[in-house]
């Protein structure tokens, strides 16, 4: 059973409303039952110094991404998880994280290529949760295991792969990384030499919007006004545009998926998770350089 | 192939090794409980450390070479890196004190011998990696600065 929406003036404005929820909401629903909360940091460690009182974790890395292939997990690995989790089909799920819930959002999209019906992200992440003085727990909780059915895992609406956006080339793309990243000066992002490509640059058409303009500075989503003016308005998207977004391994890019699909109500959004350590790594794909698209 | 460790670097790699899983990650986070605080003269004078950018939290090292060849370390990295911490606080407890030789002896590919490989990730160890390579080099350019012309 799904727990009521979070009705906030400030969601209300968004397109879906239904997929995003406050601190407040957070801390007044928490022993609801139907409810899972789950965080999803960088630091794989973040959990276990002190997370929301009964939140589980849930890690990008060991636990999402399949351990040999380049690919996330399968239906079968899915469902797994999310029983030792605690988690079922019905359950309202909450994510929330670091970084302006940068991983919490690439955890959502994961979640949405196997259809959970009702996932939700909380505004603001771990860092307004803290900032607002609300417990910290260091247990972690013991929830009973549930029976997660097997659902096939959906790459058709919201995933792209470098074979479609070869196609895609002249149709809107945004590239979310940095500006040093986007004009090629970098083959990283700042800070991240592990990631790297042996080529710089962004696919030819791509606009450069950096995915943090969608947060203010506590971490929060920005209000829709503010989101159209910089996606539709600066960047001249269409809400009924097929877009294609991107960075260097698809995390980054899947907070801007929210942003376009669930708060703008873009229904065309596609997630090219291959991003630029696939792009800028391959033989004769056409690149960029410079600041212009 | 695994290379001999210093025998405080073995026994923390035995520790880890001993236990399951979850105990191995709760362990990391009680090394990074342990981190030293920066000494006053780096806390105040924070050019003197060394950006560690393979990390992917901030991290900042210095490494002194005293007049006996003994090696001191300093780290500081924040709370809202625990993993990164963690890292450095193995480190620390692994090589600070030893001479010089002992260090620069320890094998690149240690951070694998920690079993931490599935639980962290290889991507996050690589960081650890960075910071020990990084070490190796100030001991190494400290050596040739002091040496006889």
């Amino acid at each position: 059973m799904a727990l009521p929406n979070d009705s906030a003036p400030k969601f209300l404005q968004y397109a879906h409303p239904e997929m995003i929820v406050s601190t407040e909401w957070v801390a007044e629903h928490l022993n609801d039952p139907g409810l899972v909360v789950a965080e999803s940091d960088e630091d794989v460690l973040l959990y276990e110094t002190g997370h929301i009182p009964g939140a589980v974790k849930l890690d990008w890395h060991t636990e999402l991404n399949d351990p040999v292939t380049r690919d996330y997990v399968e239906g079968p690995g899915f469902a797994r998880l999310m029983s030792e989790k605690g988690i079922s089909r019905d359950t309202t799920l909450v994510l929330y994280g670091d970084r302006n819930n940068w991983w919490a959002a690439y955890a959502l999209w994961v979640c949405s290529l196997f259809g959970h019906p009702d996932v939700r992200l909380m505004d603001g992440g771990r860092a307004k949760w803290i900032a607002e003085g609300r417990p910290l727990d260091t247990v972690t909780p013991e929830r009973p295991r549930t029976d997660y059915p097997v659902v096939d895992r959906d790459d058709k609406h919201f995933r792209a792969f470098k074979e479609q956006v070869l196609d895609h080339l002249g149709q809107p793309m945004i590239d979310v990384r940095s500006p040093g990243e986007y004009t090629g000066e970098l083959l990283h992002m700042p800070d991240y030499p592990q990631e790297g490509a042996l080529r710089g640059g962004h696919i030819p058409g791509a606009q450069s919007v950096p995915w943090a303009r969608a947060a203010a500075e506590d971490a929060t989503f920005r209000t829709r006004a503010e989101l159209e003016a910089i996606y539709q308005g600066e960047a001249g998207l269409e809400p009924a545009d097929d877009v294609v977004v991107y960075c260097r391994i698809g995390e980054r890019s899947s907070h801007t998926w929210f942003v376009l699909h669930h708060l703008l109500g873009f229904p065309h959004v596609r997630n090219y998770d291959g991003s630029w350590t696939e792009w800028g790594n391959s033989v004769r794909v056409p690149i960029r350089r410079g600041d212009s698209p | 192939m695994t290379t001999a460790l210093n025998p405080r670097l073995q026994e923390i790699a035995d520790d880890f090794n001993s236990m399951p899983g979850k105990d191995r990650l709760q362990l990391l986070l009680e090394f990074s409980g342990e981190l030293p605080a920066l000494p006053g003269r780096y806390a105040e004078q924070h050019d003197l450390l060394e950006p560690v950018p393979e990390c992917q939290s901030p991290l900042f090292l210095a490494v002194e070479v005293d007049p006996n060849s003994v090696v001191h370390l300093f780290f500081e990295a924040p709370p809202e890196a625990p993993t990164t911490r963690g890292f450095a606080s193995i480190l620390h407890a692994g090589l600070d004190g030893l001479t010089a030789d002992e260090v620069l002896a320890t094998p690149a590919e240690f951070t694998s011998q920690l079993g931490l490989q599935d639980l962290v990730s290889p991507l996050r160890l690589r960081g650890m990696a960075a910071m020990l390579a990084r070490i190796k080099r100030q001991i190494r350019d400290q050596r040739a600065a002091s040496a006889p012309a």
